[in-house]
């Protein structure tokens, strides 16, 4: 899902790093805020941004041939809202794109919008549904990283094809090709992350179920699994 | 519970270790070496830009590139170390703090399923 660095042309470049610029404003401050007022809050944030570090760095094999790996943002945006992931996302792409050459400075606001933003909003989202369905946590908490994933590697395959439209069939053939290549591939790979989101959060009701009742869009309701 | 968990866990590495089965290997391409398996999909994007657009060059260049493919992996690696010690920290002391409390005897905690 990292686009490379200078792979996208300028003006689309400047212009997703001014979409995800708010955002990252918007989370900073509702992170600090958050954890000014439940400071014991910390450790779990400290998990999840460290969910999302391990998930990002494991490139898995896919059944297309070629290997991609989950993005981990899902959790952390169930836990603390779907701004809380911003800048963690921030903090690994940035991670990614200095030490590592995956991924980019001038492609860091289109990679953290694909994965940052619209993963975790897509996340929050089908979790809230999923719980005022009265579905199963783990259920919810499945889709909703499962999704989330698909839907961050879907972004990246519309950003590539609005910047790289076929020059024949144009946007639609591009964003096919690039959706092929990326969301495909992502698949497996989303499922196995909603299984290990899952995972954790069966850990956290064993050991943090207090905190947990502290998390908004986890309170309210009877948390049995 | 633990059952369970058991299961996600060997559903994820089921997940992972079957295309390694499944994949057949590429064709050798035109020129004799064989296409790579299990590229990455970012370089097969890569690849995918520019056949579509194929005067498109990129106009920025990382700041710092790892000196070989063995200096990344390290540097994943490292990455995925990072999260791992603190997950595990995290559950060694809760595993820690739970075991404390059945000990202190105040109510034991009947709600371990």
């Amino acid at each position: 899902m990292h686009i490379m660095e200078g792979f996208l042309p300028v003006e689309h470049a400047v212009g997703w790093t001014l979409a995800s610029a708010p955002f990252v404003v918007v989370g900073v401050r509702s992170l600090r805020c958050r954890l000014h007022e439940q400071p014991e809050q910390r450790m779990l944030l400290g998990v999840a941004a460290a969910f999302s570090f391990v998930l990002s760095a494991l490139k898995l094999p896919s059944v297309t041939g070629s290997c991609s790996h989950p993005t981990g943002v899902g959790l952390g945006a169930l836990l603390f809202g779907p701004t809380a992931m911003v800048p963690v996302g921030l903090v690994v792409l940035l991670f990614q794109a200095l030490l590592l050459a995956h991924g980019g400075v001038t492609t860091l606001g289109a990679n953290l919008f694909s994965m940052a933003i619209v993963g975790s909003f897509v996340a929050a989202g089908l979790f809230r549904a999923g719980r005022r369905l009265q579905l199963p946590l783990a259920v919810c908490v499945f889709a909703a990283t499962c999704v989330a994933d698909l839907a961050t590697y879907v972004t990246t395959s519309l950003q590539l094809a609005w910047a790289f439209p076929d020059p024949v069939g144009g946007f639609a053939a591009s964003f096919a090709k690039f959706a092929g290549i990326f969301a495909i591939t992502q698949i497996p790979l989303a499922i196995s992350e909603g299984l290990l989101s899952v995972l954790v959060v069966n850990a956290l009701l064993r050991f943090n179920r207090d905190e947990l009742k502290g998390m908004p869009l986890f309170a309210g309701r009877e948390l049995r699994a | 519970m633990m059952r369970t968990n058991w299961l996600l866990i060997a559903a994820v590495l089921l997940l992972t270790a079957l295309p390694l089965w499944l994949v057949p290997r590429p064709a050798a391409g035109p020129d004799g070496q064989p296409s790579e398996i299990f590229a990455g999909a970012d370089s097969v994007a890569q690849k995918a830009i520019e056949e579509i657009a194929p005067g498109y060059q990129p106009w920025f260049a990382p700041l710092l590139e790892p000196a070989s493919g063995e200096i990344a992996s390290l540097l994943f690696a490292l990455q995925a170390a990072i999260g791992a010690g603190i997950i595990g920290y995290w559950l060694g002391s809760a595993v820690t703090r739970e075991k404390m409390r059945r000990q202190s005897g105040h109510e034991c905690s009947d709600r371990a399923d």
